[in-house]
């Protein structure tokens, strides 16, 4: 009894107290961040949302419009950079997984692709206009796709590896002892296996490259039309924020806050939905 | 091609001879064929994995070739000289590097001791139905893309920032020596510090998830022998866990050092792009990155992109090195835990 009620035990319990609750304090600041800027960006989106939005094209100053170009901009260099980039992903996780894993090669790739991963994408934005723009003379829809397809590989290719890893060699014995070669065990067995890892990492790709702003603002610049062509300036929905945000028309603002919903709504369904599907995976 | 294992078996052995040697010719024919694809493979996927080191490669020299010409002419002056200037065609790093250095500054200062005790929440705290809802919350915050938190930086938390809190910095740290000049100025709503908080709610989230990781890995027995003792949950996470992960913790930091200098579209949109160095960090700065954004496309003359190419080589070389350090630390703990 006496130990319980000493000074030092008293400060000890105080002590804990203090940090713990420090612990909780910090928690809810973290989500309260959250909270305010969903709730600021859903307050000022929705109100701003409307069909005109999905069929019109962006404004000239002052006057109402849509954002059906910068939707259709950003889908087409979207899919273009996934469909760029999810091959090559791939095929270096698989080298990585499944023929060179302890490799020097791998541990050269693997270290130099967790750079790539964090890399600061205005660089890599720098990087397509040095070989591409500032070669072709011009800005292009193919340079921003380009420039989206070096952010997914990366991401492409940590999933991989890692999924492909977790594949139990069992299966892999499994495969050899009836006499598959390498390459069927792997298209075969193995990505069968792993599919829904990998799949979850394409989604998860997808989703930060829809948001991704700084790499095409000196590739596919923007576009105040509707344009289809890849060699000419693509209309894209982060560049339309980023421009419209920063002017002083009101109506360009609201576009703006309604471009930004799209966006948030577009990457947390994806990020969502790629973790429902890691996570089913992971139960079976 | 025929993928083995499918369509009919037909052996070697067959009672009539003929169609025997001819299945066996057929067998040999596909074998072959299957070594073939067999090697093929595998050296387009490592085709493919040496494309990611070309692609590193061809980053780094592209920023060298095209910085080449402002290098050439300002030669070391560009890292340390302040003038920016487009119509005399001066130009000098100092300030973007000062702004991105001081924002990245004030960002961890805030979201490093956050993040750490979010994650000391996330698994000495908090009751095991909440963690994976406030995990995934903490992470969904990590996803949002960065020009959200721009946009949402311009026209919410500046204003806010301009009414209630610059002004109360200034009122109570203009008296004090010293403290006085980091927070002098009128308060402009933008600049400095609001860059630095909107990074700092950005980073927190990667500290936050690789911290709750590397707490997560510390052997439970470490943890219940302490508590045996009669260790307070904070004495615990002082004593045992901190010490244990220590190498992932500030691995984890540099990683989210890493995003905070290299962070471009939040921080352009609340950073107010003046190129001068200012020692009130309620002033407006500029950072490489945000020079960057704002600047690349309105640049004709040639020595002026390449001045702000060298400032993207710059800035590559300077996540370069905290990434990789990172990088390093981070695998030296999984190696520790693996084994």
């Amino acid at each position: 009894m006496a130990l319980t009620t000493s000074p030092l035990y008293a400060a000890r319990r105080r002590k804990n107290a203090i940090t713990m609750g420090l612990a909780f304090l910090a928690t809810a600041f973290g989500l309260l961040w959250l909270v305010l800027i969903l709730a600021n960006l859903l307050w000022e989106g929705f109100s701003g949302l409307s069909l005109a939005v999905f069929t019109q094209m962006t404004p000239p100053p002052g006057s109402d419009g849509g954002l059906l170009n910068p939707i259709l901009g950003s889908l087409v260099m979207t899919t273009l950079a996934v469909l760029i980039g999810t091959p090559l992903g791939v095929l270096a996780g698989t080298y990585m997984a499944e023929y060179g894993r302890y490799d020097r090669v791998t541990m050269v790739v693997r270290f130099v692709n967790d750079i790539l991963l964090s890399a600061p994408s205005i660089v890599i934005g720098l990087f397509i206009y040095e070989i591409m723009v500032a070669q072709v003379g011009h800005f292009s829809a193919w340079a921003g796709a380009l420039a989206l397809a070096v952010i997914v590989v990366p991401v492409v290719v940590r999933t991989t590896e890692d999924m492909l890893v977790l594949v139990p060699d069992t299966l892999r014995e499994a495969a050899a002892s009836i006499g598959l070669p390498r390459v069927l065990m792997i298209t075969n067995v193995a990505y069968r296996a792993a599919r829904a890892g990998m799949l979850t990492g394409v989604l998860l790709a997808v989703a930060r490259i829809s948001g991704e702003t700084a790499p095409l603002l000196f590739t596919a610049l923007n576009n105040q039309f509707w344009s289809l062509n890849m060699n000419a300036p693509m209309a894209s929905l982060p560049a339309v924020i980023f421009q419209f945000a920063l002017s002083p028309y009101k109506e360009w603002q609201k576009l703006a806050w309604t471009g930004a919903l799209i966006i948030t709504l577009a990457v947390l369904t994806l990020s969502i939905v790629a973790r429902l599907i890691a996570s089913k995976s992971k139960s079976q | 091609m025929q993928p083995a294992g499918r369509g009919p078996v037909v052996d070697v052995a067959l009672p009539d001879r003929r169609v025997g040697v001819q299945t066996a010719v057929d067998r040999a024919r596909v074998l072959q064929k299957l070594k073939l694809n067999d090697a093929g493979f595998r050296y387009l996927t490592r085709g493919a994995a040496i494309a990611v080191l070309v692609i590193l490669s061809g980053i780094i020299f592209s920023l060298i070739w095209g910085s080449s010409l402002a290098l050439s002419k300002f030669g070391f002056g560009f890292l340390v000289t302040e003038a920016w200037n487009p119509v005399t065609e001066q130009f000098g790093a100092i300030s973007p590097i000062y702004g991105t250095i001081v924002t990245s500054i004030i960002a961890m200062l805030i979201a490093v001791p956050v993040g750490l005790f979010i994650a000391v929440f996330l698994t000495e705290l908090c009751p095991m139905w909440l963690r994976r809802p406030v995990g995934i919350a903490i992470e969904l915050l990590a996803g949002i893309p960065s020009i959200i938190y721009g946009i949402w930086g311009l026209f919410v938390f500046a204003p806010f920032l301009q009414q209630y809190i610059q002004p109360f910095l200034i009122a109570v740290f203009g008296p004090i020596p010293g403290l006085s000049t980091i927070f002098a100025g009128p308060p402009y709503g933008i600049g400095m510090l609001t860059a630095g908080l909107i990074l700092a709610i950005m980073v927190l989230p990667f500290i936050t998830s690789i911290s709750r990781d590397v707490f997560e890995a510390v052997p439970p027995v470490l943890k219940e022998a302490a508590y045996g003792l009669g260790c307070t949950t904070w004495e615990v996470v002082r004593y045992v866990v901190l010490p244990y992960t220590r190498v992932g913790v500030i691995g984890g930091m540099m990683l989210g050092l890493g995003r905070a200098l290299g962070e471009t579209m939040a921080v352009t949109f609340v950073i107010g792009n003046a190129h001068r160095i200012s020692a009130s960090i309620l002033a407006p700065g500029t950072t490489i990155s945000a020079t960057i954004a704002n600047e690349f496309t309105e640049a004709v003359e040639e020595i002026y992109t390449s001045s702000l190419i060298a400032l993207g080589l710059i800035l590559f070389v300077i996540t370069f090195i905290v990434l990789a350090a990172a990088r390093l630390m981070l695998a030296r703990l999984n190696r520790r835990v693996g084994a």
